[in-house]
């Protein structure tokens, strides 16, 4: 399990490496902590020719706030940001995911916005991103576009970012004071990817509830204050529409279920706190 | 900007417990593979080569990391602790070797590298760490042979001790 | 710490070199200058016929070295023999059929493993699939293809035994209770994966091997027959430390002769470090068996007679020691019940799967899973509580030692004892006030129990049972279990201990110092163990090797017995120096000394070195050296009788297990709340390890009752390569565990102990189910117990009335792990232009993205090279596709198949165009199957991107209809129209 052959690039900014992207085209990938990235190519599942590691251009390894938005460099460790002091007041929910992507070992080099970039349908972080309403900054040699979390991801492992852009930054709204919410995964071992991950954000008009693991993106739902038997239908819909597939670890039907019965719990509880 | 070209050697150096050390490596190169193949540091062991079993962990910058997951090119002026750095100055076992000795936190020994380097930085950064906490971080390695109790009770055990050695030099 | 040093927790020597990275496992060791390595090719497929091997390419490839194939394996090996006479040839590589994915089917040799990789994808193998067997039911089916064409049917071995009179006992029976249960697939998957280095010395035709192979020794015999060379021609050697085994270790047989082969063909030294992919897939496995057990009760839940009819699997090939899974227990079918009447159906089938082996608890969780099981199912049908249901049907204590139905002679134990202490001592009240006072709050609480027989040192004749006394008679006997061990004095009187247990991290070393050092009367610290092994140098004999859990009873026993020649020895020299009778001679404290006279000594080396330096000087026979080797074996070990009735292991220890359990009534997690076992392993040689083999079987069982699962699609393509596909628990998932202890010595072992590792991974995963079953109140027929199985055994019907969308109908049973799925869309064209752009071959050539060959075969079939994925998941694959069945412009159908090294496809389509006033409605439905790395690496994922890109197809044929329909141009397509039409066969990820 030997990755094939590869040129391996270490920029010293940004710019060099668009200069780069530019001239590899789809034959580069970027590599910032390779948490993922490197298994694949481990398994020469990916081979690419070029490897543009980004890991320490000093610009992306910011983490700050922007116009009310956390803005995350794509340099930046998913431990880093869990360590960021103001996580927890700024944007709780985030700190509830952190600690259950891979593992505190994993969590050391991979990156958030790495994370993202892979848009793996069970990661936690694509899920956070999708229900907080985050959003992406993608830079090119073209220019600099600034992806919603709803146009970035566009399938299974599949994003907007073209071949001749990368990430620089992804941003998470700073949490409402006044807004709670909840994260909830199943999965079989503990820091296993998820069976069914599900989070919620309560929202002026109700809550929202973000779902992972089933679909090939995670599923966004806006629903308004429901209370019993409504909460219940609505999800039972949203389980079905959601339309999972078997799989070794667990069937679709599981996953219906999950999703109905944490679906309910969370949506319960965030907006019990919010009325 | 650095460019290594595929299928040529290049010259990597960085701080291997405390020793500046340096080989060559194909750009491909695992850090796993580097240490063990390249400098003859054969304690960092090989699981699975996909970033699961944890039993290539060091510490990369104090940060315990798969090297399995690592290209040796990124090592580049780090500084790397690995199983062979963790005895005491005069050579002899530390306190959480010691401790995985005497509560018989290893079998066959192939995950304990992997697994003394995690603890170590836990025992480092967070002294007052808990069963629960020491048991998410274990849940980044795999051991088929120990059940993991007497390593939690090992590391629970070490803290125990450093926190009552503090405690009596204050 | 003093003497004496047995049944004390001495640390372990090994640790002092383990902790500090100075381990020397097979990966560690230096290897000959010169050295190549090895990288295997394996199939995709889980049957096909191999037509063609082309490594043209590959050889030419920078530092290939040879590239080895089923040619050169025919032509340098011979089959592995087996103890079943069927003609179903298995060598080291494939040579006309693969019958497995990951059955090796060429070795590129290169001066790096990155090297040999790369080769690796220029091997182009053309295969002829086959319809592959999964299910042990339906290979073992008359009609079933055979997978060994010489062979009368898959079922390669199938015999009766009938002991007393069970028909009798189940006519007779008050009651009587039967379950149908599946033991599935896994492994305990040691963190070192196989590691061979192999030369070969053209000159002497010697083979030099060093493999961290565990034993048994038998199968050197089996490995040099292979190579075609006498034993002493084989020298096979092992490390100081293996990375752990529990029997996973034997199966590397296999690879010794491969790359013997391989040394012998590229003319150099070649080393091969198996990777995880290669491990999970192809290594060895349990045997997933089927079984139906029926037990005979009378009124009052006395257990008269047993009814076993075993389905046993053992995948593709029958490999040594092979079916020695079914008949390890064979003994001990009645387990740890009084039983006389039994009768036993044994069958072994082949299927599309990974060849079986060794595996702690060998042969044990497939009978105590429906054995325990049939225990609880009978206690509900006849309202007897389930523990003391088992109570009652302990075999006596004063029956010991006890003579099974079948044959094995249980040498000590009270296992009512046991039993009740550890309802006392494991606070058994005190979880039943819990799980009552769960049940009242509504929780899921439920708790298990396990009664297990737990044999160790095999009977090297067990396995002839599976012959019958005639083909016995013929055959010649076959019995014991011979252990050997060496122990010396060097000429400054320090002691080496040398034996062929191959240790895989129990801590050996330790306790053999142990051992000796109490018979010598020197500190542990001053023996020096080693651990490793040289077949050509070191005393071994046929069942040599680290397995059947023989360290504790057999292998001390013979350095117990070598050290006490040793002794007897020393004390004649002794005697002469302290000029005091032989009788009076004492050891301790490394000293000899006289008895009442403590202060008449010498230090113990005084006497040792004198046999070294002055052998003339020492009294009659003694002289010489000081080196002693004791080949141990039981008088109770004979050969199977007239009856077939065997004892199959030397010793039988006895395990109770409760266990308490809460299911997560949302997630249907199911958590330990507390689990106890108890254990009678004869006498504690070294009570912290055997605590810590415990342990490590519980976690072992843990997860085969729980987690882990070696799946295999029904088409035989695999999906558990990778640590996030195969789930070993980790420190979250295993809990702390009450440990108690009897000691019952065994009255045949010469220390009076007994093995212990294997016992949980017999008793644990039924005591598991048990207490789920309890707690969930539903039957439980197979393992492991994830949360979505859990689920779908606990919760009521579906309520579907409240969808809003449609249900895909569920597939056909028996159609296989096809993706399948269906659709419909519009496209703004009459249907004679959707047509045409689909046929439109023109065209295709420059709208394929990633193409670097199209080739018109004609007919419309083509065949392209063409590079496809999903995100960073990229590979080059060749891919055939067909149009049949056209009826213009209604509807067609399209069949083909890629292949790459990621991995195989075949699939086909059918598409219906429809017009409608808005133009066409194309309906399709589709049936895809993926085989090879990405079944086995990404079975998560896989029908998620199949389905992704196959959805996509359709988008795209309707916008390339569109534009070509109204004359536009095409605007930066994403992918092009026949790109897609590959990957609608499934060109996934």
């Amino acid at each position: 399990m030997k990755p094939a052959a590869f040129d391996y690039v270490r920029p010293d900014s940004v710019d060099e490496a668009l200069e780069v992207l530019a001239a590899s085209g789809d034959e580069a990938r970027v590599l910032a902590g390779g948490q993922s990235l490197t298994a694949m190519l481990n398994m020469r599942l990916a081979n690419p020719s070029v490897l543009i590691d980004i890991a320490r251009i000093q610009d992306l390894k910011n983490i700050s706030l922007v116009d009310g938005m956390i803005e995350v460099g794509a340099a930046v460790t998913q431990a880093a940001l869990l360590a960021w002091p103001d996580l927890v007041k700024h944007q709780p929910l985030l700190a509830q995911i952190l600690p259950n992507v891979g593992h505190y070992q994993t969590r050391q080099r991979g990156t958030v916005c790495g994370s993202l970039a892979h848009a793996e349908p069970s990661a936690e972080l694509p899920l956070a991103l999708a229900t907080l309403q985050g959003e992406v900054v993608v830079q090119g040699k073209r220019g600099r576009r600034v992806l919603s979390a709803a146009d970035f991801q566009t399938g299974m492992m599949t994003t907007d970012v073209a071949a001749d852009e990368m990430i620089t930054a992804c941003r998470f709204p700073v949490a409402d004071a006044q807004s709670r919410s909840l994260f909830h995964e199943v999965s079989q071992r503990h820091g296993d990817f998820a069976l069914v991950a599900l989070a919620a954000v309560s929202t002026a008009q109700g809550v929202r509830l973000g779902v992972g693991g089933v679909a090939e993106i995670p599923r966004i739902v806006d629903l308004p204050l429901l209370q019993g038997e409504a909460v219940e239908a609505t999800l039972n819909d949203l389980a079905w529409e959601l339309d999972g597939v078997d799989d070794p670890h667990a069937s679709a039907r599981y996953r219906r279920e999950l999703v109905r019965r944490i679906g309910k719990k969370i949506i319960n509880e965030v907006s019990h706190a919010t009325s | 900007m650095q460019r290594l070209d595929a299928g040529l050697r290049h010259r990597v150096r960085f701080l291997l417990n405390g020793r500046a050390v340096e080989g060559d490596a194909e750009p491909r190169m695992l850090a796993s593979d580097f240490l063990r193949q390249v400098l003859g540091a054969t304690g960092t062991h090989v699981g699975c080569e996909h970033g699961v079993c944890g039993a290539c962990t060091i510490r990369i910058d104090g940060k315990a990391q798969r090297t399995c997951l690592t290209f040796a090119v990124q090592l580049d002026d780090c500084r790397l602790e690995t199983i062979e750095g963790l005895t005491d100055d005069k050579g002899d076992l530390n306190d959480l070797q010691t401790a995985f000795r005497r509560l018989h936190a290893l079998q066959c020994g192939f995950c304990t590298p992997g697994i003394l380097m995690s603890l170590d930085q836990l025992l480092e950064e967070e002294p007052e760490a808990d069963e629960v906490r020491i048991r998410d971080v274990l849940s980044g390695h795999i051991c088929r042979c120990t059940g993991y109790q007497g390593m939690v009770d090992a590391t629970l055990e070490v803290m125990a001790a450093r926190r009552n050695a503090a405690g009596g030099e204050e | 710490m003093e003497a004496p040093w047995l049944g004390k927790s001495l640390e372990r020597v090994e640790d002092l070199s383990l902790l500090r990275g100075q381990g020397q496992f097979a990966d560690d060791l230096a290897t000959p200058p010169g050295t190549c390595h090895a990288a295997f090719l394996r199939s995709p497929l889980a049957h096909a016929k191999i037509r063609s091997v082309n490594i043209h390419q590959a050889l030419s490839m920078a530092g290939v070295v040879a590239v080895i194939t089923g040619a050169d394996i025919l032509a340098h090996s011979k089959p592995f023999i087996t103890g079943v006479k069927v003609e179903a040839p298995h060598y080291a590589l494939a040579t006309d059929r693969v019958r497995y994915v990951g059955e090796p089917v060429a070795i590129v040799i290169a001066a790096n493993r990155y090297l040999a990789e790369d080769a690796l994808d220029a091997i182009e193998v053309e295969y002829a699939a086959l319809e592959a067997l999964v299910d042990p039911a339906e290979a073992a089916a008359d009609t079933a293809t055979k997978l060994h064409p010489s062979t009368d049917g898959n079922v390669l071995h199938e015999r009766s035994f009938r002991y007393g009179n069970p028909e009798d006992a189940f006519t007779k029976a008050a009651h009587v209770v039967e379950t149908s249960v599946h033991y599935p697939r896994n492994s305990c998957t040691p963190m070192e994966c196989y590691v061979v280095v192999a030369r070969h010395n053209a000159g002497e035709d010697l083979f030099e091997v060093t493999a961290n192979f565990q034993g048994p020794y038998t199968l050197h015999t089996i490995m040099a027959r292979s190579l075609k060379v006498p034993g002493n021609r084989l020298r096979l050697k092992t490390p100081p430390d293996s990375g752990g085994s529990f029997g996973v270790k034997q199966g590397i047989f296999p690879y010794v002769v491969a790359l013997g082969v391989a040394a012998r063909v590229a003319g150099c030294p070649v080393k091969w470090v198996e990777d995880r992919l290669e491990h999970l897939s192809a290594a060895t496995s349990a045997t997933n068996r089927l079984t139906t057990l029926k037990g005979a009760f009378d009124e009052n839940g006395r257990l008269l007679a047993l009814d076993y009819d075993q389905l046993e699997d053992c995948g593709a090939y029958l490999r040594a020691p092979e079916p020695a899974t079914i008949y390890r227990m064979h003994g001990n079918m009645t387990g740890a019940y009084d039983i006389q009447d039994l009768a036993i159906r044994n069958r072994v089938v082949v299927t599309n799967k990974t060849p079986t082996g060794l595996m702690r608890g060998f042969g044990g969780p497939q009978i105590y899973f429906p054995l325990e099981r049939l225990m609880d199912l009978a206690a509900k049908k006849l309202a007897i509580d389930p523990l003391e249901l088992r109570r009652r049907n302990l075999v006596p204590t004063e029956a010991m030692p006890y003579t099974t139905a079948s044959g094995a002679l249980l040498d000590s134990g009270d296992y009512t004892r046991s039993l009740d202490r550890a309802v006392e001592e494991g606070g058994l009240s005190e979880l039943i006030a819990r799980r009552d006072a769960a049940r009242t709050q509504g929780r899921l609480y439920g708790i298990g129990y396990a009664a297990v027989v737990e044999p160790s040192i095999s009977n090297m004749g067990y396995i002839t049972t599976l012959l019958t006394p005639e083909q016995r008679e013929k055959a010649g006997p076959k019995n014991g279990a011979l252990a050997t061990a060496t122990v010396s004095f060097d000429p400054s009187g320090s002691i080496t201990v040398n034996t062929s247990s191959v240790p895989q991290g129990q801590g050996h070393r330790t306790v053999l110092s142990q051992v000796v050092a109490d018979a010598l009367g020197v500190h542990p610290s001053t023996i020096v163990v080693s651990s490793d092994h040289d077949t050509n140098k070191d005393p071994w004999s046929i069942a040599s090797g680290n397995y059947a859990s023989r360290f504790a009873g057999a292998v001390t026993g013979a350095a117990h017995k070598a050290a006490m020649k040793l002794r007897e020895r020393l004390t004649r020299i002794a005697a002469a120096d302290l000029n005091i009778p032989v009788e009076e001679v004492e050891f301790g404290g490394g000293k000899v000394y006289a008895r009442g006279n403590p202060d008449n000594a010498l230090p113990i080396a005084r006497p040792a070195a004198k046999a070294h330096w002055s052998p003339l000087s020492v009294p009659d026979e003694a002289g010489v050296g000081l080196r002693e080797t004791a080949i141990w074996t039981m008088p109770e070990l004979t050969e199977p009788d007239e009856a077939d009735r065997i004892n199959s292991s030397g010793s039988y220890g006895f395990i109770f297990d409760i266990c308490g359990v809460e299911i997560d009534p949302d997630t249907f997690a199911v958590r330990i709340d507390k689990y106890v076992t108890m254990h009678d392993a004869g006498r504690l040689l070294n009570p912290m390890l055997a605590d810590g083999q415990i342990r490590g079987g519980f976690s072992n069982a843990l997860g085969a009752a729980l987690y882990e699962e070696l799946a295999y699609a029904a088409d035989g393509s695999f999906l558990s390569g990778t640590f996030v596909d195969y789930l070993p628990p980790t420190a979250v998932e295993v809990p702390d565990l009450v440990i108690l202890h009897d000691q019952s010595p065994s009255p045949f072992t010469p220390l009076g102990s007994k093995g212990l590792g294997e016992g949980n991974c017999m008793s644990t995963p039924v005591c598991i189910a048990n207490a789920v079953a309890d707690a969930v109140d539903r039957d439980i027929t197979t393992l492991p117990l994830t949360r979505s199985r859990l689920a779908g055994l606990v919760m009521a019907t579906e309520a579907e009335d409240a969808r809003s969308v449609p249900v895909a109908p569920a597939p056909p049973p028996g159609e296989g792990h096809a993706l399948r799925g269906e659709g419909s869309t519009m496209v703004p064209a009459s249907p004679a232009d959707v047509w045409a752009v689909i046929l439109d071959e023109e065209k295709l050539a420059s709208v394929i993205p990633g193409c670097h060959e199209l080739q018109n075969l004609g007919d419309n079939a083509y065949r392209a090279d063409v590079t496809l994925g999903i995100g960073p998941v990229k590979g080059r694959f060749r891919a055939e596709v067909v149009l049949l069945d056209l009826d213009e412009p209604r509807s067609l159908r399209l069949v083909g198949g890629a292949s790459g090294p990621l991995g195989i496809s075949q699939g086909e389509g059918h598409v219906t165009l429809v017009e409608t006033p808005e133009g066409t409605r194309v309906d399709y439905h589709y049936a895809v199957r993926i085989s090879g790395k990405v079944a086995a690496v990404g079975s998560r994922l896989i029908d998620g991107a199949a389905r992704t890109l196959i959805n996509s197809f359709f988008k795209h044929l309707v916008s390339q209809t569109t534009n070509q329909a109204t004359g536009q141009t095409e605007t930066a397509p994403a992918q092009g129209l026949f790109a897609r039409i590959l990957a609608f066969f499934g060109i996934t990820s």
